[in-house]
Formats: structure tokens, C-alpha cells, sequence
């Protein structure tokens, strides 16, 4: 069971290969799909590899793609978990 | 609303142009400053620094006038009212951000006291000849307002006039003061703070979600906000639509720049002040503006003592300029004598709204020193000839 | 009311973006967008409240981040970010004012701005992205330009001794220095988070790739050769000496925080000062509203 997930905004990307080169447990691959401007978005290609670490977040230059933590939202005024377990 | 108290140094004193200047700031409810020093500017900041820290506000002298007049807009967009000071290579060095506040419809005003050019020109002796630079300095197409004192009393009056016009408009006023306005000393009173009028920020009652900050309905003054209340608003330079987003397209740019054109321009009747006088039935009328005024009041004087029919216009708004007083006086004048501390720069607007129906009769000085009355008189009676 | 940010299934960047005007005009392989999710997450690490938050930036690709966040935002003239951040910060001395801008706009034509600031101690956060270049313009020579690059002001090739930023504002008073490159995503946030908990200026430079001018006209290769050039090619040395910091196109780039130091800032200076000499004459600031809406400034029944 993955411990977190990707979301990929594919509209926004522009396949600058960022999230699939720096994602740690190489959840990603550049797709063979288009989004409508003519580039190839990354896609899934490990998913329960993913620990919903979010550096492909931190390193997507375009907001196209973010990874959480598969776990309820905390309630409010609590601190965000931290995510920062890599890099 | 009325003035601040606090801001309003209530008597009668002796105060000359520069420090009659700072006070009629103060009184307008400015709190910031940002300067640099520029004969013969400096006085108004240096009375600024030493005033405002007992009043409530803030002064910094910044590395250049490029900061100066740039800082001074952060300030507005932090709330408050906010001012820079300068001379005719600063204003030089102004124009890009004076741009920048039309463009950002930034309330401020650059107060500039003239003196010789150009370049380094004469420092410490007056002229009239940044009169088109403050019209047109700056790139682009944009209006702004200048106002021309021409006295201590009246760079006192007329810099609230020029706070208020500012906030009125959201535009950059141009105070177009010059070294012997400046550097002349005379009686000055200020009101008590009660008495005196006094335009606050066009401040928006809309909330975070309906506010959109280059929004008008009817009037094209939109409404304003300041950092920190929470409406994350965005200003730029760029050509901008509603939202305040770029939006870099002719057809914005048309809507944008021609609004703020008109801002202006539609309100010229409303904005722009004169003195008149004698001018219904006048053969010459002779149009001055800042210290020339008061020697062509000399000359107009002589002139009516030989029996001339010399009407007289001030100018108080130099822009937007008058062109229906001059349009309906060329009507059934023969003459506008148009003396000026340059060598003819207001005296093309009188030319241009004559359209022909007068003669323009420019009586030039290049500069360093004021015009005697003669030569002004010299030019009414060769205009009756 | 402040607006904390709390984890759910969004972006957590996207909160703080004008998603209205996405995508935006960054080239594919540029790191400013990546710089931007590194300010997100120092924002909602420090826990800043974002209303008292305001950025304003020059004139560049860096430039345009203003119009990208969802803050009180400021796109102001080329290389004038700093002396309308100064404005705004004396203005109102509750906000926290970030400075974004680029290499050319900050350190060319800003550049005495720059060291102004960093001299007062100003307390503004300064983000450099230095992509090495004029971007946005196509790609002329910057003060940062290494040596024996290509660039489209020198065909030839550039021979212009380039300035060292870090060096330079430690130079004129800095007293928060760091730099780090896009690759460092981890450690920019955190540079950023620590920046919001200094008073006084700030200063963090970013090595970015412009992959577009800069990496294409000198054969470096895209935006991805550069990221792995930066993972390659950095050598963390917290507290090196400034003076060593100097960047080659294809050599070692030293990153980490280099000055962190405590400086009374330029506010503190002025409200001693004053206190000193006119004692309880001297008139502060509104603790809720800065020099805003005083009487003489706006009108009571308008007020907020």
C-alpha cells in the first residue's frame, strides 16, 4: 500500500523532467501522451513506490504536479507535518 | 474632511517658499517623504525631517532621486500620503516613476522648485523652464497636474490643493514651484486645522472578493487599498486590465490609457485655476504664471496707467492647461502677452488654444534672474500697436 | 485573521498562487517557478500570516513572480523593487516586505539600491534569482555573467570580471547571506523560513538555469542538464568565506548560508535615535496601521 500519492495538473506541464529525474524512489516517467500544447507530461509508473513526499512539487517549475501523504487532513490551527524527509 | 491638527502649525509666521512648502504638506496630512538633497529644493525636506518626527511620520533621504521617487510610492501603497522634493536634474532623473504613479494611478506629488538648465545649468537662480518636462517628461501617454505658486502664502495653500487634487484623481501632481518662490520670504498664515479642507484616500468599502483595484463605475477614479488589509491585490506597471493583472493586448491598452487621459482631461473646467482680471473688455491680455506673475502685475500697472486696456490671466493650473479660458478669450482680445522665465514653452499651449483668433507675443528670459517690468511692458504696448 | 495553510489534497503552492492567471509565461526547464514552491513552503513553515506579507519585485522573468502570487504584490520599475519595498516597509513597519527579483534587475541597474539597503540594514527579504543573464530581454550580458560565456550583447564572448552577490552585500552590511541553486529545494525553503525570523536585510541568491538564452547560447545543455550540473557541482560550505564564492560556467558552485549575523535594523536605528533626542516630543508609528490612515489620512467613516 503506497504511503502517498501524485497529482499531475497535465495541462500546466511542460515536460521539463524535473519531477521524474529528482522523484527519489522513481515513481515517474515521461508519458507518450500530449497535453494540448505538445508536450509529454510525466505519469505513474510505480505507485506504491510513492511516500507522498512532495519533491516533485518543490522542483515542478510549472505547479503541474504535487505528491501528498495518504492520511487525513490534520484539523485546524495544528502544525503541518513535516514532509521534508529528503533532500 | 478636515486637516489633522497635529500636521497644522495653526499662526501667522515669516516663512519663505521652501518651508511654506513643507507646512502645506504637513497640513495635507503627508507623512512620508523620501528626498535627495538639490539646490534649491532642499529646504522642504530639511524642514520635513526636523518637522515630522514630532507630528508622525517619516522622512528618509535616499542614495539618488531614482530611489526618492520610488520610495515614496511604496510609501502611498503602505497607506500613507507621501511626497518627494526636487530640482531640474532630479526631476529629470523623476520621470520614469512619475510614469510609473500615472500608470499605477499612485497618488503623490514632486514638488519641483526650478531653477536655470539645462544640465547643472544655474543652481542657485530660478527659471520657468521645466514646464513641458512636467507635462510630457515621462514616456507614454499620461496626464498629470501641475500647480504654480507664486508666492510663500501660495506654496503653502496650493501644496494641500496639490495633496488633494492627488488623491481626488489618483494622479501625480506637479508642483511647480521656482528658486525665488522658494527662497522668498513673507508673511504666511495657516489657518487652524478646522479651516482647512483636506481629501482623504478614495479608500474602496468593497470587500476582498468584489474589490477589483482598476475597477471605475463612471467616474475613472478607481478605488484604492493599501498593503496589509488583506485584499492580496496586485499593481504594475505593465498595461493592466481590471484586475490589475497585465493583460498586454491593444485593445486594454486603448481602455486603459485613454481612461486615464480623460481622468484628467474631462476634468479640466473642474481642475484648472486662474486669476483674471480686467480681461472682458482688454486689448492685450497679458498670461503669467509662478514669480513672473507678480512682475507682469507690475507691468500690467504701468501699462494701465498709460491708459492701456491690459486684462490679466494667472495661471495656477499650468496642466491640465485652460484652453477654453484662452479659446473664449481670443475671442475678443487682440493680444496674449506671454512672458515666462524660458525661452517659450507655456506660450505654445496659448498659441495652440488662440487657434489664431490673437496674437501670442512670447516675452522670453532664459533664466538666472526675473524679467523687469519693461520688457513685459514693452511687449503690451507693441501688441496694442 | 491570518491564514494559516493546513494539508489536504491540493498543491500546497497553489493557495498561494493567482491560479487565474496560470500557466504562466516561464520557459520549460526555467527554476523561477521552482523558487516559488520553495517560498510557498517557507511561508507556510514560518507560519506567516500573509496579510502583513507584501513582494515586490523589479522588471525580468524573476520580475513577474509578482503577478504570479497571491499576495499585496508589487511589479514595480527595473531595478527599483528595493527603494519601493523601502517605501512600503517605513510606511507601514507591520509588514514583512520580500524583495523578488533577478540578477540584472537587483544587482546592474539596482545595484545601488542594493547596497544602500544592505547598508541601513533595511529589513527586507531579498531573493535573487541569478540565472546568470538578461533574460527576458534574450539573453544579454549580466554583472553575474561568467567569464568566456555567450551572449547576445558579447558575440565574442564575455570578458568582464563578474560580480560576486554574496560577497557583495556581506560587503555593504548584509546580515542574512545564502546562497543555494533549484536544485536545493529543501534547503532554499528553509533559507527563506530563516530570513522571515531576521530582522534586517536578507539576502538569498538563487542559482537558476535559463535554458532558453543562457544554457542554449553556451551550449549547456536544457534545464534538466543544468539541475543535474547543480546536484553534480555544489559543494555545501556553510560559512565559507564570501570572498570564494565566485562562479565559473562549468565549475564547483558553493552554496549554503554564509552570513548570520545581528545588526540592529534600520527601524530599530531610527526609533533609537529619535527616542534619544526628542524623547517623548518623538511621535511613532500606529502599532495597527503604520503611518495609514492617521486622521489627516483618510477618512474615519472609510476606514476599516
Amino acid at each position: 500500500m503506497a504511503k502517498g500519492r501524485v497529482s499531475i495538473v497535465v495541462e500546466r506541464c511542460k515536460a521539463c523532467g524535473f519531477c521524474v529525474e529528482f522523484c527519489p524512489t522513481k515513481v515517474l516517467a515521461l508519458s507518450s501522451a500530449f497535453n494540448s500544447k505538445g508536450y509529454h507530461p510525466p505519469h505513474v509508473v510505480a505507485p506504491d513506490k510513492c511516500s507522498g513526499c512532495d519533491l516533485c512539487g518543490m522542483y515542478c517549475p510549472d505547479f503541474a504536479i504535487y505528491g501528498h501523504k495518504n492520511q487525513e487532513p490534520k484539523p485546524e490551527g495544528k502544525a503541518p507535518e513535516a514532509k521534508n524527509n529528503e533532500g | 474632511m478636515k486637516a489633522d491638527p497635529r500636521g497644522v502649525l495653526t499662526g501667522t509666521h515669516f516663512l519663505d517658499g521652501d518651508h511654506a512648502c513643507c507646512e502645506g504638506a504637513l497640513a495635507a496630512g503627508a507623512r512620508f517623504a523620501a528626498g535627495y538633497p538639490i539646490t534649491p529644493s532642499t529646504e522642504v525636506v530639511e524642514r520635513f525631517a526636523q518637522r515630522v518626527p514630532t507630528v508622525g511620520g517619516c522622512f528618509i533621504q535616499m542614495e539618488d532621486e531614482l530611489a526618492a521617487s520610488i520610495t515614496l510610492q511604496g510609501a502611498v501603497w503602505g497607506g500613507a500620503k507621501a511626497f518627494t522634493v526636487t530640482s531640474g536634474p532630479g526631476f529629470s532623473l523623476m520621470m520614469e516613476h512619475i510614469g510609473y504613479a500615472a500608470m499605477t494611478e499612485t497618488p503623490c506629488v514632486f514638488v519641483d522648485v526650478q531653477r536655470g538648465g539645462p544640465s547643472t545649468g544655474l543652481p542657485t537662480l530660478p527659471a520657468q523652464a521645466d514646464m513641458m518636462q512636467a507635462r510630457w517628461g515621462s514616456h507614454g501617454d499620461y496626464e498629470i497636474i501641475a500647480l504654480c505658486p507664486n508666492s510663500p502664502q501660495e506654496c503653502f495653500d496650493l501644496t494641500i490643493k496639490a495633496f488633494n487634487l492627488a488623491e481626488e484623481f489618483r494622479v501625480p501632481v506637479m508642483f511647480m514651484m521656482d528658486e525665488v518662490v522658494g527662497h522668498m520670504t513673507e508673511k504666511v498664515v495657516i489657518p487652524p486645522a478646522d479651516q482647512i479642507e483636506v481629501v482623504p484616500r478614495k479608500h474602496t468599502h468593497k470587500s476582498v472578493e468584489d474589490y477589483l483595484p482598476y475597477a471605475t463605475n463612471g467616474d475613472m477614479v478607481p478605488e484604492m487599498v493599501h498593503a496589509g488589509e488583506g485584499y492580496k491585490f496586485h499593481v504594475t506597471g505593465l498595461t493592466h486590465d481590471e484586475r490589475g493583472y497585465p493583460n498586454m493586448t491593444p485593445q486594454v491598452q486603448q481602455k486603459l490609457v485613454t481612461r486615464l487621459q480623460n481622468k484628467i482631461r474631462s476634468a479640466t473646467d473642474r481642475i484648472a485655476m486662474f486669476e483674471e482680471d480686467s480681461t472682458a473688455d482688454a486689448d492685450v491680455i497679458v498670461v503669467s504664471y509662478g514669480i513672473t506673475s507678480r512682475v507682469a502685475q507690475r507691468a500690467i500697472d504701468m501699462a494701465r496707467d498709460r491708459g492701456l486696456k491690459v486684462g490679466k490671466l494667472r495661471l495656477i493650473t499650468a496642466w491640465p492647461f485652460p484652453e477654453n479660458k484662452i479659446r473664449e478669450l481670443a475671442n475678443h482680445t487682440k493680444a496674449f502677452v506671454v512672458p515666462e522665465l524660458n525661452l517659450g514653452q507655456m506660450v505654445r499651449e496659448v498659441e495652440r488654444a488662440a487657434g489664431g483668433k490673437a496674437k501670442t507675443i512670447l516675452v522670453p528670459h532664459a533664466g538666472g534672474s526675473v524679467h523687469h517690468p519693461e520688457e513685459i511692458l514693452a511687449a503690451i504696448q507693441e501688441a496694442v500697436r | 485573521m491570518s491564514t494559516l495553510i493546513h494539508p489536504s489534497a491540493i498543491n500546497p503552492v497553489e493557495p498561494f498562487l493567482r491560479s487565474d492567471r496560470m500557466p504562466h509565461i516561464w520557459c520549460p526547464g526555467c527554476g523561477i517557478g521552482t523558487t516559488v514552491n520553495c517560498f510557498a513552503q517557507a511561508l507556510i513553515e514560518s507560519k506567516i500570516d500573509t496579510k502583513n506579507l507584501a513582494l515586490v519585485s523589479g522588471i525580468g522573468c524573476t520580475g513577474r513572480v509578482a503577478g504570479y502570487v497571491k499576495l499585496d504584490s508589487f511589479h514595480t520599475t527595473h531595478g527599483r523593487a528595493i527603494p519601493f519595498a523601502t517605501g512600503l516597509k517605513l510606511a507601514n513597519p507591520n509588514l514583512s516586505v520580500v524583495v523578488y527579483s533577478g540578477d540584472g534587475d537587483l544587482s546592474a541597474i539596482g545595484g545601488n539600491h542594493l547596497i544602500h539597503a544592505a547598508r541601513r540594514n533595511i529589513d527586507l527579504k531579498v531573493i535573487c534569482v541569478n540565472n546568470l543573464i538578461y533574460a527576458m530581454t534574450g539573453g544579454q550580458t549580466a554583472p553575474t555573467t561568467p567569464g568566456h560565456a555567450t551572449t547576445s550583447t558579447s558575440p565574442y564572448g564575455t570578458f568582464e570580471p563578474a560580480f560576486n552577490l554574496p560577497h557583495l552585500v556581506e560587503a555593504a552590511g548584509a546580515v542574512y547571506v545564502a546562497r543555494w541553486t533549484t536544485f536545493h529545494v529543501r534547503q532554499l525553503a528553509r533559507s527563506i523560513s530563516e530570513a522571515f525570523q531576521k530582522k534586517g536585510f536578507s539576502f538569498i541568491e538563487v542559482i537558476s538555469p535559463c535554458p532558453t538564452l543562457y544554457q542554449r547560447r553556451n551550449k549547456l545543455g536544457d534545464g534538466l542538464d543544468t539541475m543535474k550540473y547543480y546536484k553534480e557541482k555544489s559543494k555545501t560550505k556553510h560559512g565559507a568565506p564570501t570572498s570564494e564564492l565566485g562562479l565559473t560556467m562549468t565549475g564547483e558552485i558553493i552554496v549554503g548560508k554564509f552570513v548570520d549575523r545581528d545588526r540592529p535594523d534600520y527601524g530599530t536605528l531610527l526609533r533609537t535615535q529619535m527616542h534619544e533626542s526628542l524623547g517623548d516630543k518623538y511621535v511613532d508609528y500606529d502599532e495597527e496601521q503604520g503611518y495609514a490612515c492617521g486622521d489627516g489620512g483618510c477618512a474615519e467613516d472609510s476606514c476599516h
